[in-house]
């Protein structure tokens, strides 16, 4: 078996997941400069309503695809509400706060959220029912499988569409502006409120659409999934250079496939000291690497100092 | 029944910043196909006038446009019912194509014209047509200005609110986009201009106002105003 192309594989899969995520963040940072950290609780909230839909329907006889629809469906369509309603409740109240009132506040929106799947789905982690074909398939001596594929083309699809949407339309055009000047967007008659709105609608659907892909690649989902998919992703964000759009996208692609190759050599590279076990180490690693060595990231502008 | 007379008419406009007052209760009208200015030396309060309209900074006072109250309204609802502003350093979307900077312009309508607009745009400044797929921020000081004012027109304003336009630009320049503006006002666009280029200014302009911190301190006919040895001493540098 081919181990590097085999990771290859399995970190393509696993960034397309993370760019999804990451998505959210950095159109939310480059709307309105905020580090939306309860962005990974939304992505958890998806995976879990989108189980909560599933199990039931799992053995109705209803084919296994079908099924996942529709639990996307739901999980797509509550993400979106939840997202509108934390924009709403939590983030608007604190426009013109200084910006560490909103970061401060992203963390909390974060705890309550947390918690309260917690109440809901308890702590135990839950078995996700297998319903998409996850046959193995050979290609040069590494497996790939079709849900594998699945996620990679959907991420592929979705993410297609956003800059379908964000630069071929009239709506992501005045997202784009408001981006740049929401004063002067105003003048051009964009209701910025609408804007912004709809970008938290927007980054909650993909963060939906992710957390239903990853419970489906993991085959599991609990109420503190988010935290460390959301702070990953974030490092994608970052990586990729935090509001610019396609360096989401490539920062994902790329911390799934750094941490995929690292998972892999890490054993040889240690002498046996650290097993895969350690992956998660990773990605914090790029993380620090990104703000000493490239603070704007690989596609970046350059940014002021924003505290 | 209302008094009022013109397109707009402002009484006791006041603007402060935290306790510093910018404006403090000026009173001004333009009325329908007026070109007025209203010119100040650098800190005089042109620029917080402007933006206390144009719904970007809060105000205390009266400030009517047609029939509407304009504190009643955000900002985003003001170009819908025609009135635009052109900020002060042009504003134009960096990041954004011309083309995208003008289609932004029109943002807020749905009519069939914005085709046969954007083609009179470009008749009126084709420069813009040669660097429509151009990002704005790429674009030379007074290519920006244009695109500024071709944008503000997009949206087919009744009342151009023009903050400053000559600013930073070269002389030939200058003339340039003040033959825009001219052109602009004689297809009937009502027209209040802030300048420090006085001179400029009150050639173009019917009427104008003299701004002096924070205050109106000379209200005339442009021809007047020039002609006032106080003008002419303090703005136009005799
Ligand atoms: N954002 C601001 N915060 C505090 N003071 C300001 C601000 N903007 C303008 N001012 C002050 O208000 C006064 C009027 O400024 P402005 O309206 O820009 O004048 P003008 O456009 O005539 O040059 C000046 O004294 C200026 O320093
Ligand atoms: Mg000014």
């Amino acid at each position: 078996m081919d181990i590097f192309l085999q990771q290859i594989f399995n970190g393509l899969t696993l960034g397309s997941i993370y760019a999804l995520v990451a998505l959210g963040y950095t159109m939310v940072y480059g709307i309105m400069g905020l580090i939306n950290f309860a962005h990974g609780e939304v992505v958890m909230i998806g995976a879990l309503v989108a189980l909560a839909v599933m199990a039931p329907l799992a053995g109705s006889g209803l084919p296994g695809p079908l099924v996942v629809l529709i639990g996307l469906a739901a999980a797509v369509l509550v993400c979106m509400a939840l997202g509108a309603t934390i924009e709403r409740i939590a983030y608007r109240p604190l426009r013109n706060a200084p910006r560490l009132a909103p970061l401060i506040t992203a963390i909390g929106v974060s705890i309550v959220l947390q918690q309260l799947a917690m109440l809901i789905w308890g702590r135990r982690y839950h078995s996700v029912p297998r319903l998409l074909p996850d046959a193995p398939h050979e290609i040069f001596g590494a497996t790939i499988t079709e849900v594998q594929i699945l996620i990679m083309v959907v991420a592929a699809l979705t993410m297609a569409g956003l800059m379908l949407l964000v630069n071929r339309t009239k709506m992501g055009r005045a997202m784009r502006a408001t981006a740049e000047s929401p004063a002067i967007a105003a003048l051009m008659g964009v209701d910025a409120n609408r804007i912004i709105m709809l970008t938290f609608v927007i980054g909650s659907g993909l963060g939906a659409l992710a957390g239903v892909l990853v419970a489906a690649n993991y085959g599991i989902a609990h109420y503190h999934m988010g935290f460390l998919l959301g702070l990953k992703a974030f490092t994608a964000a970052v990586l990729g250079g935090i509001g610019n759009l396609p360096g989401a996208m490539v920062g994902g692609l790329l911390l799934g496939v750094i941490e995929a190759l690292g998972a892999g050599y890490i054993g040889d590279l240690t002498g046996g000291v650290l097993g895969s076990n350690y992956q998660d180490v990773f990605a914090f690693f790029v993380l620090i690497v990104v703000l000493i060595f490239r603070p704007s990231g690989l596609m970046g502008e350059k940014v002021a100092e924003r505290a | 029944m209302s008094t009022d007379r013109g397109l707009l008419d402002v009484l006791n406009l006041e603007v402060n910043y935290g306790g510093i007052a910018a404006v403090k209760g000026i009173s001004f009208i333009v009325e329908t196909g007026e070109m007025v200015c209203l010119i100040g030396a650098n800190g005089a309060g042109k620029t917080s006038t402007l933006k206390a309209l144009a719904r970007m900074l809060p105000a205390r006072g009266e400030m009517r446009y047609g029939g509407a109250k304009l504190h009643e309204l955000p900002a985003h609802a003001l170009i819908g019912k025609g009135l635009a502003l052109v900020p002060e350093g042009r504003g134009v979307f960096a990041r954004l194509t011309v083309a995208e900077n003008l289609d932004m312009g029109a943002y807020h309508r749905s009519d069939e014209g914005i085709t046969a607009d954007l083609g009179r745009v470009f008749d009126l400044l084709p420069r813009l047509k040669e660097r429509r797929t151009q990002l704005a921020g790429t674009l030379s000081g007074g290519e920006q200005q244009m695109l500024a004012i071709g944008r503000a027109l997009m949206g087919r304003p009744k009342l151009l609110l023009l903050d400053e336009p000559s600013m930073g630009l070269a002389p030939l320049m200058v003339q340039k986009v003040f033959e825009v503006i001219r052109t602009v006002a004689a297809q009937g666009v009502t027209i209040l201009l802030v300048e420090q280029n006085a001179k400029l200014a009150l050639e173009v302009c019917g009427r104008g106002y003299v701004m002096e911190s924070g205050r109106i301190t000379l209200a005339d006919t442009a021809k007047n105003l020039a002609a006032d040895p106080r003008v002419r001493v303090a703005y136009l540098g005799e």
